[in-house]
């Protein structure tokens, strides 16, 4: 993958009136929560980086965004969407119950849990579940495409774009309070913002230095 | 009332922790000031209060602080916190979650709202904390659209009498709008100057001189000029996360201290669980769920401001042996004709960079669909251009377009270049559309919600005929990678409809119970149709009408008591 915004990091911005003080408290919260499971169990912990490995794959080049990390610590501190089909359970239950479903679809169909499967067996077991075409019994009372959607894909993609990393990567300004943005037509670019690869990688680099 | 379970295990281990109480003690915070506070009239809850306001949002805390002004005592209780956005809200969207009510709430039905950040706030200010500030007047002719347009139901007001509270309501919030509004009949100048357009506006200004329709810059509830302790909006693009420098107009940073300092108490953090009423029928007072215990406050008035899930809710938990079927619910249309709105959207990508981010999401609009009759189908829609940031709209890709994997890195690399168009359509009323009680119980030990949705020909009739027209309107400005996003709804309303019949209506034009003659409802509930604008303007008209209304109806001794004592409350 070519880097598109090369050398761009929001967080270079931490110290620029881009960012305030509940802003820096909120995000260093963030970057600092533990790698290791809280909520889940050692091995739900592990299915979840898989998941996430298949959702939002990663560059291998760069230290990787925490997903499961993520994940785990929203069903922790239980933060729900404040809303559910009356056919799924909450949250934390609904997570628990899926990767048990999704675990027994795997070793009927591989002899081996989720995460031990390959990459294309995994993103086989993935489409059939969002397809609904998944039947063992354990997704009684807990419809997989449903699952799929609005907990498993929702979760990891959520997880993924609320950190700083993944917010570089796309080119986007991040926090902007109290200073927000003063240019706002086409390709009008703030000097604290994203330059973007296009024909000239090195004149993107040096602008991106300098967004801090 | 029932003895509440422990709370759900919120620890706070990433997010902020949970706030203070804040107004108690003779003091509100002050919101433009860090840390600071005004001081706060408050009332015995032993002592009936002329006014008990349950929730804060664009109808509560309208109401509130034009009652208060009128002289009544009011207390105005809201299930959320009281945050001072200078120095509670981050520029991050996972962190302001914590704006949205999050309490459990079953979702089903043929089409499943999506509530929670889409459409539901929890705090003082309720939903305009985060709304996205557009502010438009209703089309006349929806006042009257089952006589005159041939579907829904008629209001039981006139349109000239709205027109007069919405030129209130524009300048109470120093509405940012175009010098002339090129739809519907005069209306005076929007009293602050319509904000510069961001690349994703001038996508859709573009667009639609390419296809011969009129476009303008979207009426706004943000600052284009100082105000007062308040300064202009900056751009910095987070309006629908909550607004960390105060230009957002929500009834936070407006209504709220108004109310507060014309005399009304706001009590955050009270959750309303049950209204009471008396042997004759009328509401003595609510109970409500603070700071651990359930207390009550009596009062001369109740009004239900809850907005369309938990106003009904709170009715229908209000039953008794008289009222088995909850208060106000003599037509049997609590929690019926539940109306959102088609919230479709279309969405390419451009070769410049857009930058959607940047300013308020809906900087332009086009009403042309909401004036044009010439369609196949009842009702209207506007859209407007759209600025999700990475988190909704990496969701939107995933949920709406089907992208994970390597698809949905490679279109979120494409973010800046990303532009769109979103509708809000009128959606028709329809009966089996409802709120209803489920088993389940919330942390407050109450009955959570039930809603059920579902769209009728005539909706998916107006949806496809959006579509049509936004994918065509992406197409005349070269954009490439056009596809729909079918699935979204906002906004919701109609849960305890307004209207000239008892039988057919639950509050009248005053916004008062048919079956309770001190008991009102003052919020998007009331709306008996929803046009094809966002509501929140429209919701702030009414409770001015309303409250002038009240005011009318006292001096002329027909209310339960006049309010002249009202200024001899004592502090607790």
């Amino acid at each position: 993958m070519p880097d598109r915004f090369p050398g761009y990091d929001v967080l270079a911005k931490r110290h620029t009136p881009s960012w305030n003080e509940q802003t820096r408290r909120v995000i260093d919260a963030r970057l600092a929560i533990p790698r290791t499971p809280r909520f889940f169990t050692e091995a739900e912990y592990a299915t979840v980086e898989a998941l996430a490995a298949r959702i939002v794959p990663q560059p291998a080049q760069r230290p990787p965004v925490p997903v499961a990390a993520l994940v785990d610590t929203k069903l922790l501190e239980n933060q729900q969407d404040g809303y559910r089909d009356p056919a799924m359970p909450p949250e934390r239950e609904a997570w628990r119950r899926g990767l048990l479903a999704l675990d027994a679809d795997a070793e009927a169909a591989h002899g081996a849990p989720f995460r031990a499967l390959e990459g294309t067996q995994q993103d086989a077991l993935l489409r059939q579940m969002e397809a609904g075409q998944l039947h063992g019994s354990a997704w009684v009372g807990l419809p997989p495409a449903t699952f799929f959607k609005h907990r498993l894909l929702r979760d990891i993609v959520m997880a993924y774009f609320s950190h700083p990393t993944a917010w570089s990567e796309i080119g986007w300004g991040g926090p902007a309070s109290p200073r927000g943005y003063v240019r706002m037509g086409y390709d009008a670019r703030d000097p604290w913002e994203a330059a973007e690869a296009h024909a000239d990688p090195a004149a993107a680099r040096r602008k991106n230095a300098r967004v801090g | 009332m029932p003895t509440p379970p422990p709370r759900a295990g919120r620890t706070p281990v990433s997010a902020d922790a949970p706030l203070e109480i804040r107004g108690r003690g003779g003091r509100a915070p002050d919101v433009f000031e860090p840390r600071g506070w005004m001081p706060m009239r408050q009332y015995r809850r032993d002592e009936p209060v002329d006014f008990l306001i349950v929730g804060t949002g664009a109808g509560g805390a309208t109401l509130a602080a034009r009652l208060a002004e009128h002289g009544f005592s009011v207390v105005g209780l809201d299930a959320g916190p009281w945050f001072r956005p200078l120095e509670d809200f981050a520029s991050d969207e996972a962190a302001q979650t914590k704006l949205y009510w999050t309490d459990d709430r079953l979702s089903g039905g043929e089409n499943p709202l999506q509530l929670g950040s889409n459409n539901s706030g929890k705090a003082v200010g309720g939903s305009t904390v985060h709304f996205a500030m557009v502010s438009l007047r209703f089309r006349p002719a929806w006042f009257k659209s089952r006589t005159l347009l041939g579907y829904g139901a008629d209001w039981p007001i006139d349109w000239r009498e709205m027109w007069h509270y919405y030129a209130e309501v524009e300048q109470a919030l120093k509405i940012a709008g175009p010098v002339s509004y090129p739809w519907g009949p005069k209306r005076p100048r929007y009293p602050y100057r319509a904000h510069e357009l961001n690349a994703a506006g001038l996508a859709l200004a573009e667009s639609c001189e390419k296809m011969g329709m009129a476009w303008t810059e979207t009426p706004l509830a943000t600052l284009s000029a100082p105000r007062g302790r308040a300064h202009p909006c900056v751009y910095r693009g987070f309006c629908t996360l909550g607004c960390s420098t105060n230009a957002k107009q929500s009834a936070l940073v407006t209504w709220i201290p108004r109310a507060v300092a014309a005399g009304a108490e706001i009590r955050d953090q009270a959750m309303a669980g049950r209204i009471e009423v008396d042997a004759d029928g009328r509401a003595t007072g609510v109970h409500y769920h603070r700071d651990g215990a359930w207390r009550f406050q009596r009062a001369r008035n109740v009004v239900v401001a809850g907005y369309a899930i938990e106003t009904p809710r709170l009715l229908l938990n209000s039953a008794t042996d008289r009222y088995r079927d909850g208060l106000a619910n003599r037509s049997g249309l609590v929690g019926r004709y539940l109306t959102v709105q088609a919230n479709q959207a279309a969405w390419g990508l451009l070769p410049r960079e857009v930058r959607w981010y940047k300013g308020p999401p809906s900087l332009a609009l086009t009403e042309h669909w909401n004036y044009d009759d010439q369609k196949d189908f009842f009702g209207g829609y506007c859209y407007m251009s759209q600025g999700p940031l990475p988190q909704l709209w990496a969701n939107t890709l995933a949920s709406a377009r089907g992208l994970w994997g390597a698809p949905l890195m490679a279109a979120m690399e494409n973010y800046n270049h990303q532009v769109g168009f979103k509708i809000v359509g009128e959606m028709l009323p329809q009966l089996r559309n409802r709120v209803t009680l489920a088993d389940t119980r919330d942390q407050y030990g109450l009955p959570i919600a039930r809603v059920e949705y579902s769209w009728c020909d005539n909706d998916r009739a107006l949806i496809q005929h959006a579509l049509g027209t936004m994918t065509e309107a992406l197409q005349v400005i070269d954009a490439s990678d056009i596809w729909q996003q079918t699935d979204d709804t906002c906004h919701m309303n109609g849960t305890a409809r307004m209207g000239s019949d008892p039988e057919t209506s639950v509050v009248d034009a005053d916004c008062r119970s048919w079956d309770h003659p001190n008991l009102w409802v003052c919020d998007g509930s009331v709306f008996p149709t929803v046009g094809g604008v966002n509501p929140s303007l429209t919701i702030q008209a009414i409770a001015c009408r309303t409250a002038d209304r009240i005011r009318a109806m006292a001096d002329r001794g027909e209310l339960e008591r006049p309010h002249h004592a009202a200024r001899q409350a004592l502090p607790v």
